[in-house]
């Protein structure tokens, strides 16, 4: 429970920021701090337990079926992460309040920056890897949130936008690698993939997943070549780059080579891609960051070069390199972090972050300049100070590889080279800005920032030197728990002292601080190198040629594929369909299978070739629109006859009602509509769609010839089993619909009466645009026929009469709620077309909305009443009745629900053809109706 | 029969696509009713061909499939909520634009 709180604190946190905001700003952000004081406190109430070497966890079930849970872990690993994300997150905050000018909204940046810290303490303390990579997506949306702070300002704009296009393309690759770690242990739990390292190692898709976990790690910790995005997110304010690029975000990028070093590490593979990107991101990094003139991008070149040797020291085969590693990962964060902050407070003061314009500052910020100075001296490696101490066990153990083979001699020659430059750009950060002369026109008057401004960088800095001086006692056992909780194995002996005596490192050390200074009094010569080298500016190929091609490319697809013309949109649709489903039976290896045909009948034979040529009239036919639809009803006709044909009566009874609805239908539509088709299509045109039809064609004929011809078991012995038994009903097709798929058809008829209720709505106010008028008014004086009118008369109690029978025989013979309700309709619609609209809603209420609605809560009451008997949706009862002149019926609970269809059929129907029909009126005759 | 059965399914779903791919609002509607014939009938045949053995439970007979039959059912329904649905589309269509192109741009002269 400790646990969730811990990760969810940060979060109810982010919402008190909101909340205050309106407060001064003081009061937000001592609000702000809360969450972190409090969670600070509850993390370290663990730390014995923790320093211990012990690993707690919480476990809820979430979403079993993706083998996502909510579960939590801290060992060493996450508490020295956690005590980094919330500790430095506090100093943030408590500078932040000084660094933002009153222009900003400080309650959005504090929720921000909780929302940011939440996200990180999820990363760190997730123990599953989908959770972990939830949250790691949230650093990425919460960190270009960050970054983008000032949106006002395009630069910030636009290292938002690459920062998150960069680590969110990671966060990809990265969630396709958990994916298939996942497939090979089985799953996602944190504690069940490190256990399972010789299993993933031994797997075939283990240098796929590795290289995609690598690439989520590497884009996120902005390793080289995806180290660009970094640089340009010191667009952001001061204090968020001196949380995000010292303790967190790419922080979370070494923490993940941290955590899954067990799974992982251990293969040439893991050894030379780590190594190898770790070395030359730690040498790019450092030779840029001497030429950067921002301060804040001298530092973020240089927080990239020191993530390279972070990862460089994963990258290497020796245990104590991983106790260097995480030694480092603590030291970094506390010197950048105050080094970030200092450069912030120089610029609060200053106006300027230029280094070229920038000097002897130590005339007007004295207490700033010396904590400048200790914190670069740690960042170079000077004696005393904590970087001291990690540069140290990283040059012992660079002497002592062997990962690239006979190349191996290169890691402590580069080594060296990188610090000489990391001393240098140290000493420029340093020298250039706080020594020297007073500088000339400022675009304000330096002095010393406030106390409080200036608190947060003292604390870290005699953090620094306390570590620096006393590492045993003042970090022992915290790097002791997390490397053990790293390598989860025995860690090797080490001591952590200040003084190793006249060693190899040493040497190496001493050279690169003499070459550092050396380099630093040259200067002027490397810049002037450097100036003759192609200018290359990372947003601008970022912007043109990978985010522009990339969406000039995308709105090409569109505009090709998306062009307007739903013509064109069905004819792809219907080409890759057939090509789909082609390719996918392509390989059937022989058309007919086993099962015996059927011999032809003549009657067969004549319906299928009425069916054949009518639909072939249809196509020829179809300009003259009314000739083309009698030929359709045709076929309709002749498809209700094959159903009789094939042992399917309810089929029959549905399709001959639902023609003569739909004919009627579409005779009333043509009236509206021009009753020829202009030819507007090219030849070309025609050939090209007669190809897909006919593809389309024999391919579906091909496709129902193979499988008629094979035998086949079918799970429909269970409903001509349980028909009678389990539904009461010896007309299985009935039963299926009200019984055993009753929830299907309860969807069905509701989709019925929102198309029902959709043409309501299109028709309703609608422009009618009759291009027939004259005729109409022709058309309209014609009486109706009196002979059909009179027969019509005795018509409608008898077809009602024949509905109720076909209602109540559903269930046990052909019929049933569907077909009785559009016989039911039929014979309503009959009237109007004989009576006229007038004439017929005189005697019958025109609004049938009720009766729809009335069916589809019958349905759904039915289907629901079984839970009153405590039974599952839509179990149905029946039993046998014995009523007096009738005698024995047999009656289901499932008639209920049929009589439920039965009315939405009905109210459906008429709504439709009443509502179409009316529309004539509005611009004929007022007396006429029907068609 | 197969054969026969499966050429009348071709030549509908063939039939219907062209229609489908006319440039005005009717024969659409049109080849969409074209295409459901077809389609149901093929989704009948899943339940393969019997003669004279509907799935009325009775003493000693032999039955056909009636699970394709209900889908087949629902589908008549469902298949004619969504012609009356999209014939009242098209009317609108032409009653708002002024024709009957399934575009649906507008055009100046109404009524072509």
């Amino acid at each position: 429970m400790l646990l969730l709180f811990l990760v969810l604190l940060p979060f109810l946190g982010s919402l008190l920021s909101l909340w205050s905001a309106h407060q001064s700003r003081s009061v937000c952000t001592w609000l702000t701090a809360v969450a972190p004081a409090v969670g600070l406190v509850l993390l370290l109430s663990q730390g014995p337990a923790i320093l211990a070497g012990e690993l707690l966890t919480v476990h809820w079930r979430w979403i079993e079926l993706l083998g996502l849970s909510l579960s939590f872990r801290l060992d060493g690993l996450s508490f020295m992460f956690a005590l980094l994300v919330l500790a430095i997150g506090l100093l943030v905050i408590l500078y932040g309040r000084y660094y933002l000018s009153g222009k900003d909204s400080h309650g959005r940046f504090f929720s921000l920056l909780l929302l940011f810290m939440g996200a990180m303490m999820g990363v760190v303390m997730s123990n599953n890897l989908l959770l972990l990579v939830v949250f790691w997506e949230l650093t990425s949306l919460s960190s270009f949130l960050l970054i983008g702070f000032w949106g006002h300002r395009s630069d910030a704009r636009q290292g938002a936008r690459m920062a998150l296009t960069v680590t969110g393309a990671g966060g990809l690759a990265l969630l396709a690698g958990v994916m298939i770690l996942g497939h090979i242990v089985g799953s996602f739990d944190l504690s069940m993939v490190l256990a399972a390292g010789d299993q993933i190692r031994a797997h075939a898709l283990y240098p796929v997943a590795l290289v995609l976990v690598l690439l989520g790690i590497f884009t996120k910790s902005a390793q080289f070549p995806f180290h660009f995005w970094l640089p340009h997110a010191m667009s952001a304010p001061t204090p968020v780059s001196a949380y995000l690029h010292s303790a967190t975000m790419v922080k979370a990028g070494v923490f993940l080579l941290a955590r899954l070093y067990p799974a992982l590490s251990g293969t040439d593979l893991w050894f030379v891609i780590v190594s190898v990107v770790g070395l030359s991101t730690m040498t790019l990094g450092a030779v840029v960051a001497l030429f950067k003139h921002d301060l804040k991008g001298l530092l973020a070149y240089s927080t990239i070069s020191h993530l390279g040797l972070i990862t460089l020291l994963f990258g290497l085969d020796t245990r104590l390199a991983v106790v260097a590693a995480l030694f480092h990962i603590v030291n970094h964060a506390t010197f950048k972090a105050s080094l970030f902050m200092a450069a912030g407070i120089v610029d609060h003061e200053t106006g300027t972050r230029d280094i070229r314009v920038l000097s002897g500052l130590r005339h007007y910020m004295p207490v700033t300049a010396a904590l400048g100075l200790i914190a670069a001296a740690a960042m170079a490696g000077v004696p005393l100070m904590n970087g001291f101490l990690s540069t140290e066990m990283f040059l012992n153990e660079s002497l002592q590889q062997n990962v690239l083979g006979n190349a191996s001699w290169l890691i402590p020659v580069v080594a060296v080279f990188a610090k000489v430059f990391s001393v240098a750009y140290a000493l420029r950060f340093i020298h250039s800005v706080f020594f020297g002369p007073r500088p000339g026109e400022l675009p304000k008057k330096p002095h010393e920032p406030p106390f409080f401004m200036r608190a947060p960088v003292v604390i870290l800095v005699v953090l620094c030197l306390a570590v620096g001086v006393l590492p045993a006692l003042v970090v022992g056992p915290l790097l002791a728990a997390a490397s053990a909780s790293t390598t989860l194995a025995p860690l090797p002996e080490y001591t952590l002292a200040l003084w190793h005596g006249f060693n190899r490192p040493l040497l190496m050390s001493a050279t690169a601080l003499i070459l550092g200074v050396g380099v630093y009094a040259k200067r002027q010569v490397m810049f002037d190198l450097w100036n003759k080298l192609p200018p290359l500016s990372a947003p601008e190929v970022f912007e043109n040629t990978l985010h522009h091609k990339l969406i000039r490319s995308a709105r090409w697809v569109t505009r090709t594929l998306e062009n307007g013309r739903p013509q064109s949109y069905l004819l792809l649709l219907f080409v890759f369909t057939i090509s789909l489903a082609g390719i996918a039976l392509w390989p059937l290896a022989n058309l007919q299978g086993s099962r015996p045909l059927m011999p032809l009948d003549f009657p067969t034979v004549a319906v299928a070739l009425t069916i054949i040529g009518a639909a072939f009239a249809t196509v020829l036919l179809h300009h003259k629109r009314l000739v083309a639809l009698l030929f359709l009803s045709v076929v309709g006709l002749g498809v209700a006859l094959a159903f009789a044909r094939f042992s399917a009566p309810d089929l029959v009874l549905t399709q001959l009602s639902v023609e003569v609805v739909s004919i009627v239908l579409l005779i009333l539509i043509l009236y509206l509509l021009p009753a020829h088709s202009p030819r507007d299509s090219s030849y070309a045109r025609i050939g090209r769609h007669v190809a897909v039809a006919t593809a389309g064609g024999v391919g579906l004929g091909l496709l129902t010839f193979a499988v008629l011809t094979r035998p086949f078991d079918s799970i429909s012995s269970f409903f001509l089993e349980h028909s009678v038994s389990g539904g009461g009903g010896t007309n299985v097709v009935n039963v299926v619909l009200v019984d055993f798929r009753g929830f299907d058809t309860f969807g069905e008829i509701t989709v019925l009466a929102i198309a029902a209720i959709g043409i309501y709505g299109l028709l309703d106010g609608m422009r009618l645009f009759d291009p027939k008028r004259r005729l109409l008014r022709n058309f309209s004086r014609e009486k109706h026929s009196m002979l059909l009118s009179v027969l019509n008369m005795p018509l409608l109690p008898l077809a009602l009469l024949i509905s109720v029978y076909i209602f109540m025989r559903g269930h046990n013979l052909p019929g049933g709620g569907f077909i009785a309700g559009l016989i039911t309709a039929i014979a309503f619609i009959l009237q109007y077309l004989t009576n006229g609209l007038q004439w017929t809603n005189q005697r019958l209420s025109d609004n049938f909305h009720p009766l729809v609605a009335a069916g589809v809560l019958i349905a759904g009451l039915t289907a629901v009443a079984s839970w009153f008997f405590g039974k599952p949706l839509l179990t149905s009862a029946h039993d046998h009745f014995h009523i007096p002149l009738i005698g024995d019926i047999e009656l289901a609970s499932a008639m209920a629900f049929d009589l439920g269809v039965y009315l939405t059929v009905v109210g459906a129907t008429l709504l439709i053809l009443q509502n179409l029909g009316k529309l004539k009126p509005l611009t004929g005759e007022q007396t006429e109706g029907g068609a | 029969m197969e054969i026969l059965f499966s050429v009348t399914v071709a030549v509908l779903v063939g039939t219907g696509i062209y229609l489908i791919l006319r440039a005005r609002t009717f024969p659409v509607v049109m080849g969409l009713m074209l295409l459901s014939y077809g389609v149901n009938l093929f989704l009948v045949a899943m339940g393969r061909l019997h003669s004279g053995l509907p799935a009325i439970i009775k003493e000693g007979v032999d039955y056909t499939d009636p699970l394709p039959q209900a889908l087949v059912l629902t589908a008549i329904v469902i298949g004619f909520a969504m012609t009356s649905f999209i014939t009242v589309l098209a009317l609108r269509a032409r009653g708002e634009l002024g024709n009957d192109h399934v575009d649906g741009t507008k055009d100046r002269e109404p009524g072509r």
